[in-house]
């Protein structure tokens, strides 16, 4: 299900959260309302953490991260990286790295399985996220931008890119991340749109600008309209038992 | 709120799904695995014609083989972030219509105006001072409409026409195509006009007879014919269309005008035609201390030389002389802006300049008033015959034997005199003439001379056509003449009778068939009905102006 919100009247709130499978963070705002909404939709499903990194609001372009792992910029405070691996369950590792490109959420875009990279990240980056997130990493840019984190919204069922990129690259692209993607915008036309919205395999949260036609587009593409937690677990619980069986 | 998307629910516009195994593998040569560094690309995109973008890759990596192939690019389809329908994407993601409808051009541009109007004289104004002409819906007043609206260089005006708006409702209404940002819209601009009288208009309504300037045309002489003469001029040469007034006063004629420059061209004109001596003097009425403006009521003195035609003339002794010594006595035939003197005895002519008569500003010896009739006796040219041909008109000096008609039959009062009629006169004419003999002429001049000047009886001036006048007296004339609008101030002084026989007199100078350049610069106006009876009579008649030079009276529609 794709919600609608503000924090403190922006709408970019892929900048001031970070969503997961297994956690999900949120900036700290001086009215409660954006939290509160995070909590009511994922409270008793994940935790919910509100943070800052190196003291500043915009978490979701400074860290990345999945169900596996998260990785912080060298700029988080001790307080805030003990805060984190305090808040966040065990099999999640928390990682700060040494990275010149700081706004990781900026150069890499991830979900489970696969990265996207920005073409100018150190090789010792890409060899941590390879382990720490437990992904394939694969340096691109997309429509000709190279901020890929920025451009593109992966989840584990499908992802969207900047509205721009051609035909051949979304075939590409989707190639190469075992997704499907789609073109598209979010906020009104606005093409930034990782920054805009915040996605995981069963939720979506985007700014109060959009329009329906974008988020029935996000719903289709994310596949939101059937997506609870329970259905997931179910699904696995399917593979399991074939597995074991 | 549900949206429908007209797809596949699963498969979307430009998305793909391909499910080949996932290993490192890529195509194209456009991304790069860990190890390799990814070729710096230029992507450069043409602008969006209809359907499909291509996109030109172009290396510019120095060390890469020649043999390079260019990927085609289709930039795919967007759903427009408003309406959902399928669209390339552009800078704002929206469909034309949705931008169109999201984008507002006009804004920030007026479309409500108050324009000022002149009831009066129809102009419009353009502050802060500035009044146009323009008439209802033309180009100029469009051309105004426009430029009186702010803020229109910020787009560009692609086209401007008038809506239709009831005259009466005081309201214009333009309708303006604009285009800004590829954005095309058209829009309606009303133009309120409020009714204000424009600044000469309101001094005209406030005091009427308010002129600026004024001529003051004076001849001073006891007849009026060079007015009616000049009245007629005037009236053919549309001299005193832009006067205000004109006013009729005891020895002359004021015009009244509204600015300086009129007064002045009427002045240029009259000295054309008349000989004249003026000077002007001007007036404060009022003074505006901050801008310095002074408003003056100019006034211009033109005095007419009194000197007529068939006036007989002494010239003063120093003007004799430097003319070549024409005779003292002299006839003047003709007044235009110079004088010309002719002297009846010896057939000399002379011509004297405005500034020349000024200069010496003799009077007239006897005017046409004094005028007695004569018969002709007995008429001889001279032998040898002498003949002059003086401004078109033939002279034959002659010596002749007349007698004053009073006397005629009555007593043996006999005068030889010599004169210049001989080329008209013959024997049982009648001629019109000055008796000097009978005379008491008060002139200084004429006393100068009292010793060295054999003074002639009789000097003749013109031959006399009364029995003809006789004959016509009663008879309506086939012509008519226009008039002046004259105010005519002071009613009691002015003598109708004396007026009536002028204007007469005037009538029959210029039916005078022999002196038609009289008639060159009037108009004559054929009068509506004629009667029969007359037609045939008119042939014989010598004094009368032939038909052909009557002017078809034309009607002017809009005569103010």
């Amino acid at each position: 299900m794709a919600i609608r919100l503000q924090f403190e009247n922006n709408c970019e709130v892929g900048v001031f959260s970070k969503l997961t499978n297994a956690y999900c963070l949120v900036a700290i705002g001086g009215s409660e309302s954006f939290y509160s909404i995070f909590e009511s939709e994922l409270a008793d499903v994940i935790p919910v953490v509100k943070t800052s990194i190196g003291g500043i609001r915009i978490i979701g372009r400074q860290c990345v991260g999945n169900k596996n792992g998260l990785l912080l910029p060298h700029t988080t405070t001790d307080q805030e990286l003990q805060h984190l691996r305090n808040s966040l369950p065990d099999s999640v590792v928390v990682q700060r790295i040494e990275e010149r490109l700081n706004a990781l959420g900026n150069h890499v875009a991830c979900n489970d399985h696969v990265a996207l990279a920005h073409p100018d990240l150190d090789r010792e980056t890409e060899e941590l996220i390879a382990d720490v997130l437990g992904v394939e990493v694969f340096r691109q840019t997309i429509a000709g931008n190279i901020l890929v984190g920025t451009y593109c919204a992966l989840s584990n069922r499908g992802g969207m890119v900047h509205p721009h990129t051609t035909i051949e690259e979304l075939d590409e692209l989707s190639t190469l991340l075992q997704v499907p993607l789609v073109a598209g915008t979010v906020n009104r036309g606005s093409d930034t749109v990782a920054a805009g919205m915040t996605v995981n395999d069963w939720t979506a949260f985007c700014g109060s600008y959009t329009t329906a036609t974008e988020l029935s587009v996000i719903e289709s593409v994310f596949k939101l309209r059937e997506a609870h937690p329970s259905a997931i677990v179910d699904e696995m619980r399917k593979s399991l038992v074939d597995s074991y069986v | 709120l549900t949206f429908k998307p007209d797809h596949d629910h699963d498969q979307l516009p430009g998305s793909s799904i391909s499910r080949r195994p996932r290993h490192r593998h890529h195509y194209g040569g456009t991304t790069s695995s860990v190890s390799s560094y990814p070729a710096l690309f230029a992507y450069r995109l043409l602008p969006v014609a209809d359907t499909s973008l291509k996109v030109e890759l172009s290396t510019m990596v120095e060390d890469q083989d020649a043999g390079m192939f260019n990927v085609k690019q289709t930039i795919g389809t967007v759903l427009c972030c408003r309406c959902g329908i399928k669209m390339h994407p552009n800078a704002a993601n929206m469909c034309v219509s949705c931008l169109r409808s999201e984008v507002d051009i006009t804004e920030g541009l007026q479309k409500h105006v108050v324009i000022s109007h002149c009831p009066n004289c129809d102009r419009y104004l353009q502050p802060p001072k500035n009044w146009l002409k323009a008439q209802w819906e033309s180009k100029e007043l469009l051309t105004f409409c426009v430029k009186r609206l702010k803020n229109l260089n910020k787009v560009t005006l692609i086209n401007a026409a008038f809506v239709w708006t009831e005259p009466h409702s005081k309201r214009i209404k333009v309708r303006l195509t604009i285009q800004k940002e590829g954005l095309e819209k058209a829009y309606v601009v009303e133009y309120v006009q409020q009714d204000h009288l424009c600044e000469s208009c309101s001094r005209v309504a406030a005091n009427p007879d308010q002129w600026v300037a004024s001529v003051q045309l004076r001849q001073h002489v006891s007849h009026r014919r060079t007015f009616f003469y000049l009245e007629q001029l005037i009236l053919k040469h549309d001299a005193a269309s832009k006067a205000i007034k004109i006013k009729q006063m005891h020895q002359g004629i004021d015009f009244f005008f509204g600015n300086r420059s009129h007064a002045v061209k009427f002045m240029e004109f009259l000295r054309s035609v008349v000989p004249t001596k003026s000077r002007d003097d001007k007036q404060l009425v009022s003074h505006d201390v901050k801008s310095s403006n002074y408003n003056y009521k100019y006034t211009f003195s033109v005095q007419i030389s009194p000197v007529c035609r068939e006036d007989l003339i002494c010239l003063p002794r120093r003007l004799s002389s430097s003319l070549g010594n024409i005779g003292p006595l002299v006839v003047c035939t003709k007044v235009t802006n110079s004088i010309a003197l002719l002297d009846p005895f010896t057939l000399r002519h002379c011509h004297l300049d405005s500034d020349q008569y000024w200069r010496h500003g003799f009077k007239s010896l006897m005017t046409s008033r004094q005028l007695v009739e004569y018969i002709v006796l007995n008429i001889e040219i001279t032998s040898p015959p002498m003949e002059a041909k003086i401004g078109g008109a033939r002279y034959l000096l002659a010596d002749a034997e007349v007698a004053r008609l009073s006397d005629f039959g009555l007593n043996d009062n006999i005068f030889w005199v010599r004169t210049h009629l001989g080329h008209l006169l013959n024997t049982g004419d009648h001629a019109l003439g000055y008796d000097l003999c009978a005379a008491n002429s008060n002139d200084s001049e004429l006393e100068k001379y009292k010793s060295s000047l054999e003074v002639p009886e009789v000097v003749l001036i013109k031959k006399s056509y009364e029995e003809a006048w006789q004959r016509k007296r009663g008879k309506p004339r086939k012509y008519k003449l226009k008039h002046l609008e004259m105010e005519v101030e002071d009613r009691a002084r002015v003598d109708e009778e004396k007026e009536r026989s002028d204007y007469e007199q005037f009538q029959r100078d210029i039916e005078d068939e022999e002196n038609p350049e009289l008639r060159f610069n009037l108009s004559l106006y054929r009068k509506e009905y004629q009667e029969e009876s007359e037609a045939g009579s008119m042939a014989d008649d010598a004094a009368a102006a032939p038909l052909e030079e009557l002017l078809a009276d034309l009607v002017l529609l809009d005569e103010r």
